[in-house]
């Protein structure tokens, strides 16, 4: 296990670093990555931003199936998966929801555009899971796991109203045309999926280090819980 | 790089990737020396 | 015993029990007009304005008011132990969940109704459009409140602070159905586009989050 966590963590710091430079890298430097016309060099936040989001929804889609897994089974390994999941996909939204709005400004003026759909509902998902944690924190332990089962369920109900109500008001009140468009070169789309392995590297990494440390926290908690009943039964 | 002042953008951006997942790092890790700590006493209530 | 004649004695029980609880009704309707006070010193529209802006200050005030009404119906069963009653009992959890819903629907659309007025004279509003859609509008989109805050509201129950848990759970599942409602009630207000489809929205809205709150509830009153 522990080998498998250390070549885990090599891996992914290698990965990090190489789609970093690529990310970064000038068109004339080796291996350099073209850079977009109309937006210029700061385009490249993309290559953080969209890989984040591709990550943090997959993270979300991983916590759903958890909860799902444990209606149905009640096994303790599924609602630590759910757990570490929803945590994990909140990192990597929360990235998401910082790095947008930094990418905005330069390239289209505002900050925040209401009607970005994308970013809109990244930003419903990333309430509902930072709800969800706190659900899981301030609930009574025996309960944790159904109820967050629950919400997790529920919360995936939400996301096509999210998309349909934005996108139904966009069609009514037609916003100053904002194009999100832009040629995706194919040197482009490597380095993009590059960053994207990295990514998955990394949140695969966290997510086995967190669940570890949960399953150990656990172990612990019911020691001491343990401990205390045969305290007060000497 | 360029001198172009956007670029101050595109740094704060990935600074701020980095910030967010180092945060969430720390946290693992003052976590796991809880833990530890905690197992530690415990081994030493179990020895006596 | 049925499934609507549980539901049917658990909403006569709740409305029996708000009825006797005369103060605190009467707290909550002055509560009503507190937040439509408060909301018309803070935004003080011309008449073109308010027509736009109104649907929204409307909808907000009425998800505030439905917050402190969810937490105040749910108090009272706390207090009494009720939920263990059920619990305990052989009736299934699935018509308690919507003898809940709707006991607590009625409860906020009567202050709905309260501060409809309010609003209208202090905002000196006017409908442009089909002002009889309204009526659709209210009713699908008090429900979409209602029906996820007694869901959240009896989750809440069971955690550490519960005032507080409600509005966290509530708030992000609402943001679609205010956004139908709200767009809904500007559409009539305003007259310059049709409401159909938000109305359309929130009714696809209400069944799905209806019918899954009813298949889970019982997921939620058991979790031991």
């Amino acid at each position: 296990m522990k080998r498998g966590i250390t070549i885990l963590a090599v891996v992914t710091s290698i990965l990090l670093c190489v789609a970093l430079y690529l990310a970064l890298a000038q068109p004339d430097w080796p291996f350099g990555t073209p850079t977009e016309r109309t937006m210029g060099y700061v385009q490249r936040i993309f290559y953080y931003h969209v890989p984040s989001a591709w990550t943090a929804f997959l993270l979300f889609f991983v916590n759903l199936g958890a909860s799902i897994v444990y209606l149905v089974r009640r096994s303790e390994k599924a609602d630590i998966v759910a757990l570490v999941s929803a945590e994990v996909g909140v990192v990597f939204c929360t990235v998401v929801l910082v790095t947008g709005p930094i990418w905005a400004k330069p390239v289209w003026g505002i900050w925040w555009d209401a009607d970005d759909i994308r970013l809109q509902s990244t930003l419903v998902m990333w309430l509902v899971y930072v709800s969800y944690l706190i659900l899981r924190r301030l609930s009574t332990s025996s309960v944790t796991a159904v109820i967050a089962a629950v919400v997790s369920i529920l919360g995936a109900l939400l996301v096509p109203f999210v998309f349909f109500s934005i996108w139904f008001y966009r069609t009514q009140h037609p916003s100053p045309v904002i194009a999100h468009g832009g040629s995706l070169d194919p040197r482009m789309a490597v380095v993009l999926l590059v960053n994207w392995a990295a990514f998955l590297s990394l949140a695969g990494l966290v997510c086995w280090t967190r669940y570890r440390l949960e399953v150990a926290k656990r172990e612990v908690d019911e020691t001491q819980a343990l401990e205390s009943l045969m305290e007060t039964s000497r | 790089m360029n001198p172009d002042p956007h670029n101050y953008y595109l740094i704060a951006a990935y600074l701020a990737a980095w910030v967010i997942h180092g945060a969430y790092l720390g946290i693992l890790v003052r976590k796991y020396q809880k833990i530890r700590r905690e197992m530690k006493t415990l081994e030493k209530q179990g020895g006596q | 015993m049925s499934f609507f004649s549980i539901a049917r004695a658990t909403l006569e029980k709740d409305i029996r029990l708000e009825w006797r609880s005369k103060d605190a009704i009467n707290a909550m309707l002055y509560f009503a007009l507190l937040v439509v006070v408060i909301f018309s010193h803070s935004f003080d529209p011309t008449a073109e304005e308010s027509r736009r802006i109104a649907g929204g200050l409307v909808w907000v005030a009425f998800l505030f008011a439905a917050v402190v009404a969810l937490n105040q119906t749910w108090a009272r069963e706390l207090r009494n132990q009720v939920l263990d009653a059920y619990r305990v009992s052989p009736a299934p959890a699935t018509p308690l969940f919507l003898a809940k819903s709707l006991g607590n629907f009625l409860f906020v659309v009567a202050l709905e109704a309260l501060m409809t007025p309010l609003f209208i004279v202090f905002y000196n509003l006017r409908a442009v459009g089909p002002a009889w859609q309204l009526i659709p509008i209210a009713v699908f989109g008090t429900w979409a409140i209602v029906v996820n805050g007694t869901f959240f509201a009896a989750i809440s129950v069971r955690t550490r602070n519960r005032e507080i848990m409600l509005p966290l759970l509530l708030f992000p599942f609402s943001i679609p159905a205010m956004m139908g409602v709200v767009n809904a009630t500007s559409a009539v207000l305003t007259g310059e586009y049709s409401a159909r489809v938000w109305i359309a929205m929130l009714l696809a809205y209400d069944v799905v989050f209806t019918v899954a709150g009813l298949y889970l509830f019982e997921s939620i009153l058991d979790a031991e």
